[in-house]
């Protein structure tokens, strides 16, 4: 549904989005993510037709942002980061201006109008004015606007910015429960967002892509290796010694924990490998009261940190 | 055509549900009709004047009071104009919703053109009243008086306003402030109305200036004359702004957003 390859764009000598490329299929909710600046709500411009690519292509339904704008802009509905909202306006009104402009023919106006305010849940407010609705609200008028015509794909640029614990968590759903009949993209620098609503994710940082894959996958695989935590009954540097003797462990941190001369250790091993029952075989070999040994996932934060510091350092260096 | 209409729908709305369009048009048809009494008693007591002293022609009161009538119109016109254009592109620019036009599959000339003939059908709305009196004045005028110069008078005003409109429109949409867009109108309006003065009557620069006197042109028009250069220049700056304006527009799109 979304091809992005090789996208590009200069603001003058800055590079805000760098080389970016990444498909999105039908039906799917693909998460964009990335700290704050990264270059997602230039990519989203660019998608929209807002902004015109330096190099690169981006094609939306077949149809090319640049050349065919006009049609990529009917197949699609945008709510930018602040909801474009015509404060002075009743929401039904608003509704039926934005589905006039998107060349809404007459006979369906009313019924698309109709749901889009059934599905963002505000249909006891169409005769209120805009700027009379708490943020919340306003963030569904804006979302109402985005899906009134019916578009085959729907960008988001950070749905639940700015609302409360109770409205993301209903933001979320509404999102959720547009998929499969539109093609979403949505952006947002909340991990646990991508993670419950994404079914795959692009990581995005200082213009380039670090990653695509699904969350779960993101956190399993990308960040090479796995974690063990231990504790255990031992001297820190005889422990120390013989963990290192398993080739596939490459770092061991220790911590004296409680009394009694028990260890914490955490143990990194390579990826792929699980060096769990090894690290049991050693300890009780050893004749070491074992205490805990468990593994430690990498949360999606992690993954997330690890990639766009990582990717921040390698750009450091060539300045240096 | 369609998306040219919605626009236009929505500019009108937006005019009316705000109270500054009542505001302006009431302010603007109060001070009309300030002018115009006033006018018209001093007119007609210097026409009785006149004919009581018994020298020469009687008065040609309706020719005269079209003349200054209008002529006080158009200076209000200066001040009311920036105020009506000045939130047309900026406040838009400021809401954040010139994204949701540009992305919406709306092309920039039916953008410009609908929220153009909105504010020009705000000028109409303002003009027509005051269309009723200046015509009791005609039809009531012994010997009659031609029609002809009430018509041109107005096709006149009407010129001058969508060309003040267009310019308006234009400085709007280079700012995100509905206050600098109303000043930089008003001067521009202002250095356009003085452009000519103290140049030599003749002479190519001064030709050039006068021509460009955006209210040069209008005085024809409430002599009953319609002067082809007058319509031609009004036609052309009413282009030229619209022109620019779409460019402008255009333009958002390569800017750093």
């Amino acid at each position: 549904m979304i091809e992005v390859q090789d996208l590009t764009k200069s603001f003058g000598d800055k590079t805000a989005v760098d080389h970016v490329s990444f498909t999105v299929n039908k039906g799917e909710i693909l998460g964009f993510l990335g700290p704050n600046g990264a270059g997602k709500t230039t990519t989203m411009r660019i998608l929209t037709g807002f902004l015109p690519a330096t190099s690169g292509t981006a094609r939306i339904a077949g149809f090319d942002v640049f050349n065919d704008s006009m049609e990529v802009r009917k197949r699609i509905g945008y709510l930018p980061e602040a909801p474009p909202l015509y404060t002075d306006m009743e929401v039904e009104t608003y509704l039926d201006f934005v589905a006039r402009i998107k060349n809404v023919p007459a006979e369906r106006r009313k019924m698309l109008i109709e749901n889009a305010l059934v599905k963002t849940n505000i249909e006891d407010k169409r005769h209120d004015l805009i700027k009379r609705l708490s943020r919340g609200y306003k963030q569904r008028v804006g979302i109402a606007q985005a899906l009134v015509h019916d578009p085959d794909v729907i960008i988001l640029d950070e749905p639940t910015v700015g609302l409360d614990p109770k409205q993301i968590i209903e933001v979320r759903h509404l999102i959720k429960g547009l998929a499969g009949s539109h093609t979403i993209i949505l952006s947002t620098h909340i991990l646990p967002e991508v993670s419950m609503t994404c079914d795959r994710v692009v990581i995005i940082n200082a213009g380039k892509v670090v990653a695509v894959d699904t969350p779960a996958n993101l956190t399993m695989q990308l960040k090479g290796g796995q974690r063990v935590h231990l504790e255990a009954q031992a001297e820190e540097g005889v422990l120390r010694s013989a963990l290192q003797e398993i080739p596939a462990i490459r770092r061991v941190d220790l911590e004296p924990a409680g009394g009694n001369g028990r260890v914490a250790a955490t143990i990194e091993s390579a990826q792929g490998e699980d060096v769990r029952s090894q690290v049991a075989a050693k300890i009780v070999g050893r004749g070491w009261p074992l205490f805990e040994l468990r593994g430690v996932n990498l949360s999606l934060e992690d993954v997330f940190l690890q990639l766009t510091t990582e990717d921040s350092e390698h750009a450091a260096k060539p300045a240096n | 055509m369609k998306g040219l209409y919605a626009i236009y729908r929505k500019e009108m709305g937006h005019y009316f549900v705000s109270p500054v369009a009542y505001i302006i048009v009431g302010v603007f048809l109060l001070l009309c009709a300030f002018f115009f009494t006033r006018l018209l008693t001093v007119v007609i007591e210097q026409s009785l004047e006149a004919s009581m002293s018994g020298g020469g022609m009687p008065l040609d009161v309706p020719s005269i009071v079209v003349r200054y009538f209008f002529g006080t119109v158009s200076t209000l016109l200066l001040f009311l104009t920036p105020m009506l254009t000045m939130g047309v592109y900026s406040e838009e620019r400021k809401r954040g919703t010139m994204e949701l036009l540009m992305t919406s599959p709306l092309t920039d000339t039916q953008i410009v053109l609908g929220k153009f003939l909105a504010s020009l059908t705000l000028l109409i709305i303002m003009l027509v009243p005051t269309f009723f009196y200046n015509a009791y004045v005609f039809l009531h005028s012994e010997p009659a008086a031609p029609w002809r110069i009430l018509f041109t008078a107005y096709l006149g005003i009407f010129l001058l306003g969508a060309a003040l409109l267009a310019l308006g429109s234009f400085f709007s949409s280079l700012t995100e402030s509905q206050i600098i867009a109303s000043i930089v109108t008003f001067g521009g309006i202002l250095l356009l109305w003085v452009v000519d003065y103290g140049t030599p009557g003749t002479g190519g620069v001064a030709a050039v200036l006068q021509y460009v006197s955006i209210f040069r042109h209008f005085d024809d028009f409430t002599r009953g004359v319609i002067d082809t250069t007058g319509l031609i220049f009004y036609a052309s700056f009413i282009f030229l702004g619209l022109f620019l304006t779409v460019r402008s527009l255009d333009s958002m799109r390569w800017r750093r957003a």
